[in-house]
C-alpha cells in the first residue's frame, strides 16, 4: 500500500514536473516560475546590496580624517546619490519583491502567483532599469543631486548632463517592476490561496504582504509622476518645477516625499512581518495578538501617508500646520509598539529557543527601538530644527533602515535558506558573522548622532579638522569597516551552507505553516495537490499534510492536458471559486521588458524620434501576450479533485486578470490625482502666478471633446450586456469616438496651448490633456482588440472577461478624461491673470 | 559631585563652534534641554524594551503575571501615548516660542541670499549698508530675523549655536530666529546639499553690542539703538 501510494506520488511528481519545469540553456531566460524569478531577484539585489556597501565604504574611507584627499567633490556626490539610490530602489524594494514572490504561493496553499509572466517582466524591467543606473557608474556619469533627487539641483540648468536623466528614468523603470510586483501580490493573496483559507485564516505574513503591496501601489505614483514630469521639464522645457516660470521646487518635495515616507513603512512591514513569523516559531506557539498586529499594521499603512510633511520641516512651512504632521509622527510609534509587545507577548507565553535567527531578532530589538526612538525625537519640530539634514539623521535613518530591515531580513534569510536550498548552515560562522555586523554597526552609527549634533552635515565630501569631528568620524569609520567584514561573512556562510551544507529533516523549525509541507528544494509545482484549509494557517502540522498532499490526495492531484492549474478562492471566504490556468515559459516578458528598455534608452539618448517607435513595439509585445489566453468554447465547471467542481477562470466574474486592471487603475488615479494636486498646489503656492499668457481653450470645441470621451467610453463598457450577440458594433463604434476623442485632445494640447515652455499653468494643462489623450487611445485599442477576439471567436456570454477587463478602461478613461478637460478650465480661471484669481 | 564632574566632561565634548549642544541663545539652548530630556526619556525607554526582551528570553515564565492583553494594550498602547502626548505639547509649545515675529520690538531684519556656494547678507534695516558675503553681523541680545532666499538652488541657513536651520528656496522667502544671548563669533553652515560646493559654503556670524555692531555696518556711532 505504501509503496504503491510512493509510486503514485513519483508518478505525479514527473508529470508535473514536465508541465511547470523550466527549460534547460538559454531556456531558462524564458522562466515565468514564481520560485525560479523569485531567487533571481533574491540574488540580484544582493549584489546591488554588494555595490551599494562598497560605495557606503568609499564614503567612510572619504570621511575618515578631516581634508581627505581620497576623493574629489564630484566623484564623492556621485558615490553618495548612488548609495542611497541603489539601497532604496535596486537592494530594499527588490529584496521585499523577491521574497514575497518565492514565498506566497507556498504560504498560501497555491502553485504560482496569479501573473507568471508579470513576475518576469518585473525582474526584467530591475534588472535592465538597475543595469543602466550601474553601467553610469561606472561610466562616470551616475546620478550627484543626492537619492532625493531636489529641484532646481536636478534640473537641467544646474545639472545639464545625464546624471539626472539616468536617475529619472532607470529609477522609474526599476519602479514599473515595483508597480507589477505590487498589482501581483495583492490579486495572489486576495485570489490564490488554498480553498477554506478565508482572510482570517491567512498566516500573518501574508496580511504584512498585503498592506505592503497596497501600500506600494498608492505610494509609487506620486514618484513617478514627479520623474516624469521632471523629465519631461529636462528633455522638453515643459516648466513644472522651475520657480522662473511658475513651476516650484517645493512640488518636487512634496511628490517625492508622498512616495519617500510610505517608503520606509513599505521597507519596515515585510520585515515586521518575519518577526510575526519567526517569533511564533521560536516561541513554540502561535502568535498572541493576531487581530490586534493586522489592526496595527493597517493602522500604520494609513498614518504613514500622512507623515511625508516631517522630511519638509525646513521649507517655511506653518507651524501649525507642521503640528499636524508631527503629532501624526510621533503616533505612529503606537502600532509599533503594539508589534513589539505582541511579540514580547508571545515569547513570554512559548519556550523561546535561541538560534541564529533569533539573534538577528535579538538584533533587530536593539537596533530597531534606538532608531524608533531617535524617529520620535525628530518629529519634533524643535529638535528637527536642528538635526535635520545632520548626521544625526544619517545615523537614525540607518539605525530604522538596518535594524528594522536588515536585521530581519538576515533571520528571514537564515529561517528560510534552508527551504531554497534543502541544506542547513555551518553555525559557528554564523554566530562570528552576527557579532561582526551588530557591533560593527552600532560602532558606526551610535556615535554619528554625535557628530551630526556636533554640527556635521549630511553630504559633506570635507569638513575642517577644527571642526571637532575627526575623532567621531573615525571610530564610525573603523565601525563601518567591522560591520564590512561582517557581511562577507555572512556570505561566505551561505555559500558554504549552499555546498557544504548539511541536509536535514523535514521543516527543521518545527514551524507550523505551509511552505514547509513540501519536500526541500521545493520542487517547481510546490504541491503535488493543494490542501484544504481548516484552521489558521500558522497551526498546521506540515508533515501531515505534506505526505497526503505529495500523494496527490488534495485538490489538483493530476495533470490534465499539459495546463498550469491552480485555484482561486473567493476573497474574504476563501471558498473555492475557480480553477484558474496559467501561462506556460515564455520569451515575451523578455521581449517586452527589452522593448521597455528601448524606450528608456531613447529617452535618455535624446533620440525623441524613437520614442514613439519604442512604445509601439511595447504595445505590439504587450498585445502578443494575450495570444495564448482565452477559449473557443464554453467550459463550464470541471472536476477539481476532492469531489469539487470550479470554473475556469475566464468564464469567472472575479477572474484575478479583472482584479487586477482594478488595482491597476487605482494606482492610477493615484498618478493622476497627483497631477491634479500638482496643477493646484503651483496655483497657491508658486511664485509667478497668475500667468500672464494662459492658454485659450474654446469651451464648445472642449463640450465636443468631452462628449466623444464620454461616448467613446460609454459605448464600450456597454458592450459587455452584448457579449455573445454581436458585440463588435459597439465596440467599433467606441473605438472611432476614442480616437476622435485623442484627435480632439491632441488639437487642444498642441493648438490651445502654445505656451507649454512658458509658464507652469500651461505645462499643467498640457499634461492633463495629454493624460486624457494617451488614456484614450489606449481605450481605443482595448475597443479595437474586443472586436478582434469576438471576431475570432474568443468571446461568448460566459467568456466576457476580455470585454469586461475592457469596460474598467473605458470607464476609467471617460471620467479622467471628462475630468481632466473640466480641470484645464477651471485652471486658466484661477490661474490667469485676468481671470478669477 | 561626580555627578557634576561627568556633566562636565559631557558639555566640553559637546563644545564646538557649531554644537547645537552648546547654545548661545535661548531657541538653541531649549532645544538643547528638549534633547538631553529626550535622550534620558529614551535610555529609559530602550533599558525598558531590552530588560523586558531579556526577561523573556530567560525566564519567560516569569512575565506571564501579565496576561496577553495587558502585555500589548499596556505596552502598546498605555505607555506610549501619554508620553508622546505630552511631548508633542510641549514641543509645540517650545516651537511656538521661537518662531520669528514674536518679539516686543521690532527686530532686527537681514536677508540671506544664497549663493553658489557663499552667502550674501543684506541688512534691510539699513539701505545703505553694503551687502555683505559670508560675514553676518547682528546685535548680541536682541532679536534677529532672518529671512533666507535663493535665485538659484536650495541650500540651508544654519547657525546651530544660535537656533535652528531654514531651507533657502528659489522662488520662496522663509524666516528664522536668531538670538545671542552674548557677543562672539558663530560658525554658520549650509545645510542642505546644494552641489559639489556644498562643503566649503560656511559662514561666521558675529555678535556684538550695539555700538560695535553699528560699527562694524560703517554706520554713525551717534544714532541711539
Amino acid at each position: 500500500m505504501n509503496g504503491e501510494r510512493n509510486e503514485t506520488a513519483l508518478a505525479l511528481h514527473r508529470k508535473l514536473s514536465e508541465i511547470w519545469g523550466t527549460p534547460p540553456g538559454l531556456g531558462k531566460l524564458s522562466a515565468v516560475n514564481h520560485t525560479a524569478v523569485g531567487l533571481r531577484f533574491i540574488v540580484t539585489s544582493g549584489i546591488f546590496f554588494a555595490i551599494g556597501g562598497l560605495l557606503a565604504m568609499l564614503i567612510r574611507a572619504q570621511l575618515a580624517t578631516s581634508a581627505s584627499p581620497f576623493m574629489e567633490e564630484g566623484l564623492y556626490s556621485q558615490v553618495f546619490t548612488m548609495h542611497g539610490t541603489i539601497m532604496m530602489f535596486l537592494f530594499a524594494i527588490p529584496l521585499i519583491e523577491g521574497f514575497a514572490i518565492y514565498l506566497l504561493p507556498k504560504l498560501l496553499g497555491a502553485r504560482d502567483l496569479a501573473f507568471p509572466r508579470l513576475t518576469a517582466f518585473g525582474y526584467w524591467c530591475y534588472l535592465f532599469g538597475g543595469l543602466m543606473l550601474i553601467g553610469a557608474l561606472a561610466a562616470g556619469v551616475a546620478p550627484d543631486a543626492g537619492w532625493f533627487m531636489y529641484t532646481p539641483l536636478s534640473s537641467s540648468i544646474h545639472s545639464p548632463g545625464i546624471n539626472s536623466d539616468v536617475w529619472l528614468l532607470g529609477v522609474t523603470f526599476v519602479e514599473i517592476s515595483a508597480v507589477c510586483a505590487a498589482v501581483e501580490i495583492v490579486v495572489s493573496i486576495l485570489k490564490l490561496r488554498a480553498p477554506g483559507m478565508s482572510l482570517a485564516r491567512m498566516p500573518i505574513l501574508a496580511w504584512y504582504m498585503l498592506v505592503v503591496a497596497g501600500m506600494m501601489l498608492f505610494a509609487f505614483p506620486p514618484l513617478i509622476l514627479g520623474s516624469i514630469l521632471l523629465e519631461v521639464e529636462r528633455a522638453f522645457g515643459l516648466p513644472f518645477f522651475d520657480p522662473e516660470r511658475g513651476g516650484d521646487p517645493l512640488l518636487w518635495q512634496h511628490l517625492f516625499w508622498l512616495f519617500g515616507h510610505p517608503e520606509v513603512y513599505i521597507i519596515f512591514l515585510p520585515a515586521a512581518g518575519v518577526l510575526s513569523t519567526l517569533i511564533p516559531v521560536f516561541a513554540g506557539r502561535p502568535l498572541i495578538g493576531y487581530g490586534a498586529v493586522v489592526a496595527a499594521i493597517i493602522a500604520m499603512a494609513f498614518l504613514s501617508f500622512g507623515l511625508w510633511v516631517h522630511h519638509m520641516y525646513m521649507v517655511g512651512i506653518s507651524h501649525l500646520a507642521m503640528a499636524f504632521f508631527s503629532a501624526a509622527s510621533a503616533l505612529v510609534a503606537v502600532p509599533t509598539a503594539i508589534q513589539i509587545f505582541s511579540w514580547l507577548a508571545t515569547l513570554t507565553y512559548g519556550r523561546p529557543r535561541f538560534n541564529v535567527p533569533m539573534l538577528y531578532v535579538f538584533g533587530f530589538f536593539f537596533v530597531f527601538v534606538i532608531g524608533g526612538l531617535t524617529g520620535v525625537m525628530l518629529a519634533m519640530i524643535p529638535f528637527d530644527k536642528q538635526a535635520h539634514d545632520t548626521h544625526f539623521v544619517v545615523a537614525h535613518l540607518h539605525y530604522v533602515l538596518i535594524g528594522g530591515f536588515v536585521f530581519p531580513m538576515l533571520a528571514a534569510a537564515y529561517y528560510w535558506m534552508p527551504h531554497m536550498t534543502g541544506r542547513f548552515p555551518v553555525q559557528h560562522l554564523s554566530r562570528a558573522a552576527f557579532w561582526l555586523i551588530f557591533v560593527g554597526f552600532n560602532v558606526t552609527f551610535l556615535v554619528m548622532h554625535l557628530t551630526g549634533l556636533l554640527g556635521m552635515p549630511r553630504r559633506v565630501h570635507t569638513y575642517a579638522a577644527e571642526a571637532g569631528w575627526d575623532t567621531l568620524n573615525l571610530v564610525s569609520s573603523i565601525g563601518g569597516f567591522v560591520m564590512t567584514f561582517g557581511f562577507a561573512l555572512v556570505l561566505l556562510d551561505f555559500v558554504l551552507q549552499y555546498r557544504y551544507g548539511r541536509a536535514f529533516p523535514r521543516n527543521p523549525w518545527k514551524a507550523a505553516t505551509l511552505e514547509w509541507a513540501m519536500p526541500l528544494p521545493p520542487p517547481v509545482y510546490n504541491f503535488a495537490s493543494l490542501p484544504s484549509v481548516d484552521r489558521r494557517a500558522d497551526r498546521i502540522a506540515p508533515k501531515e499534510i505534506g505526505a497526503h498532499l505529495a500523494a496527490g490526495r488534495g485538490y489538483l492531484g493530476f495533470a490534465r492536458n499539459g495546463q498550469m492549474e491552480t485555484l482561486g478562492v473567493s476573497i474574504t471566504s476563501g471558498r473555492l471559486e475557480q480553477l484558474i490556468i496559467l501561462p506556460n515559459n515564455t520569451f515575451l516578458p523578455l521581449w517586452t521588458a527589452l522593448g521597455t528598455a528601448s524606450f528608456f534608452l531613447a529617452m535618455l539618448a535624446k533620440l525623441y524620434w524613437a520614442v514613439p517607435i519604442a512604445m509601439l513595439l511595447v504595445l505590439f509585445c504587450a498585445l502578443g501576450w494575450t495570444r495564448v489566453t482565452g477559449s473557443q468554447a464554453d467550459r463550464g465547471a470541471l472536476p477539481v479533485g476532492a469531489g469539487e467542481e470550479a470554473p475556469p477562470h475566464a468564464e469567472c466574474s472575479g477572474a484575478p486578470s479583472w482584479w487586477a486592471m482594478v488595482f491597476t487603475l487605482a494606482s492610477n488615479a493615484t498618478l493622476y490625482a497627483s497631477l491634479l494636486f500638482g496643477g493646484l498646489f503651483l496655483w497657491t503656492s508658486a511664485p509667478g502666478w497668475p500667468a500672464e499668457e494662459p492658454p485659450g481653450m474654446s469651451l464648445s470645441l472642449s463640450a465636443l471633446t468631452a462628449g466623444m470621451i464620454a461616448a467613446g467610453g460609454v459605448m464600450g463598457a456597454a458592450a459587455v450586456r452584448r457579449a455573445g450577440q454581436g458585440p463588435r458594433a459597439l465596440l467599433l463604434a467606441s473605438a472611432a469616438a476614442h480616437l476622435a476623442a485623442t484627435l480632439l485632445l491632441g488639437w487642444m494640447a498642441l493648438n490651445g496651448v502654445p505656451d507649454r515652455t512658458g509658464h507652469a499653468l500651461s505645462a499643467v494643462c498640457f499634461a492633463v490633456l495629454f493624460y486624457a489623450g494617451f488614456h484614450t487611445a489606449l481605450a481605443a485599442v482595448f475597443a479595437l482588440y474586443g472586436a478582434w477576439r469576438d471576431a475570432t471567436g474568443l468571446v461568448s456570454q460566459r467568456r466576457n472577461l476580455d470585454l469586461r477587463i475592457g469596460r474598467l478602461w473605458h470607464l476609467y478613461t471617460a471620467v479622467t478624461g471628462v475630468l481632466g478637460v473640466a480641470f484645464v478650465h477651471l485652471l486658466i480661471a484661477m490661474g490667469s491673470a485676468g481671470g478669477a484669481s | 559631585m561626580g555627578g557634576t564632574l561627568l556633566g562636565a566632561l559631557a558639555l566640553a565634548g559637546c563644545s564646538g563652534d557649531l554644537s547645537a549642544l552648546d547654545p548661545a541663545g535661548p531657541a538653541a539652548r531649549d532645544i538643547a534641554r528638549l534633547w538631553w530630556a529626550m535622550l534620558a526619556g529614551s535610555v529609559v525607554l530602550f533599558l525598558l524594551v531590552m530588560g523586558l526582551f531579556a526577561l523573556v528570553m530567560l525566564r519567560p515564565e516569569a512575565g506571564r503575571r501579565w496576561s496577553p492583553r495587558t502585555w500589548i494594550a499596556g505596552g502598546g498602547i498605555l505607555m506610549p501615548v501619554p508620553i508622546l502626548f505630552v511631548l508633542v505639547v510641549f514641543a509645540f509649545a517650545q516651537g511656538e516660542q521661537h518662531l520669528p515675529w514674536r518679539g516686543e520690538h521690532n527686530p532686527v531684519r537681514i536677508e540671506a541670499r544664497a549663493h553658489m556656494w557663499f552667502w550674501e547678507f543684506h541688512y534691510l534695516d539699513y539701505p545703505e549698508v553694503q551687502p555683505m558675503v559670508d560675514v553676518l553681523h547682528i546685535p548680541a541680545n536682541y532679536d534677529v530675523d532672518v529671512i533666507a532666499t535663493s535665485d538659484n538652488v536650495i541650500h540651508g541657513f544654519w547657525v546651530p549655536r544660535l537656533g535652528g536651520k531654514i531651507d533657502a528656496t528659489p522662488g520662496h522667502e522663509t524666516l528664522v530666529r536668531l538670538y545671542a544671548d552674548r557677543t562672539g563669533s558663530f560658525g554658520g553652515i549650509c545645510a542642505e546639499y546644494c552641489g559639489t560646493g556644498h562643503a566649503g559654503m560656511t559662514f561666521r556670524v558675529e555678535a556684538h553690542t550695539p555700538a560695535e555692531f553699528r560699527a562694524a555696518l560703517g554706520l554713525a556711532g551717534e544714532e541711539a539703538e
